[in-house]
């Protein structure tokens, strides 16, 4: 997607590339600890490459790897895994009219490979859809400079930390960092009341629900604290305002 | 090292498809439309609630139980990542 010839002769897909180099370290780490995370908590080198080739979602990932291991049913490991995702549907709901003019199939391996931080510097540069085809193609390669820096970066760094993590002793504890460094995801993400008291809702709820069968307690979780931040929301309208980003 | 179980593979390759689907909601129809307002306000509250649910219980129970003494080991690197990641968040915005 990224090295077609027709994003490459655009000088904004180079400036895309310079923009996602500016972050390329934290990509690196992050990709890193993925990686390492994913074979200390359970999973064999093998299947630790396939998730990192396929999933492409570290927060994802790293959410689904300790239900996989402790045997949760398939269809709440995706539930859950939707639901860390879904930052994303609010990405693309952004981003439907600089791509509309794709095809469904180029639209759905651009949306794929775009990231948050992709995400992020894209809708800094442009604020507007572009009105030519010209001006939507260059904003396209400026996307697609992004993604391919985005996606080198993860995956070697990914690859490397599935590799090392083999040599790294067990006893260091390390699948524990993934869970770190979701909760400091889970941080970034707190800004506005609700969304705090969200997680607090969520939280208490998934301890409270633990002896529910099948991991369903991160469902009741969910859905309890999306309820109750709904229900606080249509009680006292002006709570709900405040928010930074989606 | 390398053996992958069918189950977990297939699990994989299904969470690939919810990369494919989140990433790419509103780029499937070809006809515009949007999703009903109670769902759009869910969103604003439903990631942070799936990273809770799946972290907290990580950090502050073990063997199915509450965490009852602060001498465990989690409660502490929990702290200490946020000791760390805080002032960068804040000071330099990551």
């Amino acid at each position: 997607m990224f090295f077609l010839p027709q994003h490459r002769r655009h000088a904004e897909f180079w400036e895309g590339v310079r923009d996602q180099g500016s972050v390329a370290m934290g990509i690196s780490a992050w990709g890193l600890m993925t990686g390492v995370a994913m074979v200390k908590s359970g999973l064999s080198v093998a299947e630790a490459l396939l998730m990192t080739f396929i999933v492409y979602a570290g927060s994802a990932q790293l959410a689904a790897v300790p239900m996989m291991v402790s045997g949760a049913p398939l269809w709440v490991i995706l539930a859950a895994a939707f639901c860390v995702n879904l930052r994303f549907v609010v990405f693309s709901a952004h981003l439907r009219p600089y791509l509309m003019h794709l095809p469904r199939w180029e639209r759905l391996v651009s949306g794929y490979v775009t990231g948050d931080l992709s995400y992020v510097f894209f809708a800094r540069r442009y604020p507007k859809p572009g009105q030519t085809p010209d001006e939507l193609a260059r904003q396209q390669a400026y996307l697609m400079g992004n993604c391919a820096v985005n996606y080198v970066g993860w995956m070697t760094a990914s690859v490397v930390g599935v590799v090392l993590a083999n040599a790294i002793p067990t006893e260091w504890g390390l699948g524990f960092a993934g869970i770190l460094a979701l909760l400091g995801v889970l941080c970034s993400l707190a800004s506005s009341h609700l969304r705090v008291l969200s997680a607090g809702v969520a939280g208490a709820a998934a301890v409270a629900a633990w002896a529910l069968p099948l991991k369903l307690n991160i469902l009741v979780a969910i859905a309890s604290a999306v309820a109750v931040c709904l229900v606080i929301e249509h009680l006292d309208p002006k709570r709900s305002g405040g928010h930074r980003g989606a | 090292m390398l053996d992958v179980d069918p189950w977990t593979l297939l699990t994989i390759v299904a969470l690939g498809l919810i990369t494919v689907v989140t990433r790419g909601f509103f780029f499937i129809s070809d006809k515009p439309w949007s999703l009903p307002g109670w769902a759009q306000r869910g969103l604003q509250y439903a990631p942070i609630a799936a990273l809770a649910a799946v972290v907290i219980p990580e950090i502050v129970m073990a063997r199915g139980q509450l965490v009852d003494t602060w001498q465990d080991a989690r409660l502490f690197a929990a702290l200490a990542g946020m000791a760390v990641y805080l002032p960068l968040h804040v000071g330099l915005g990551w």
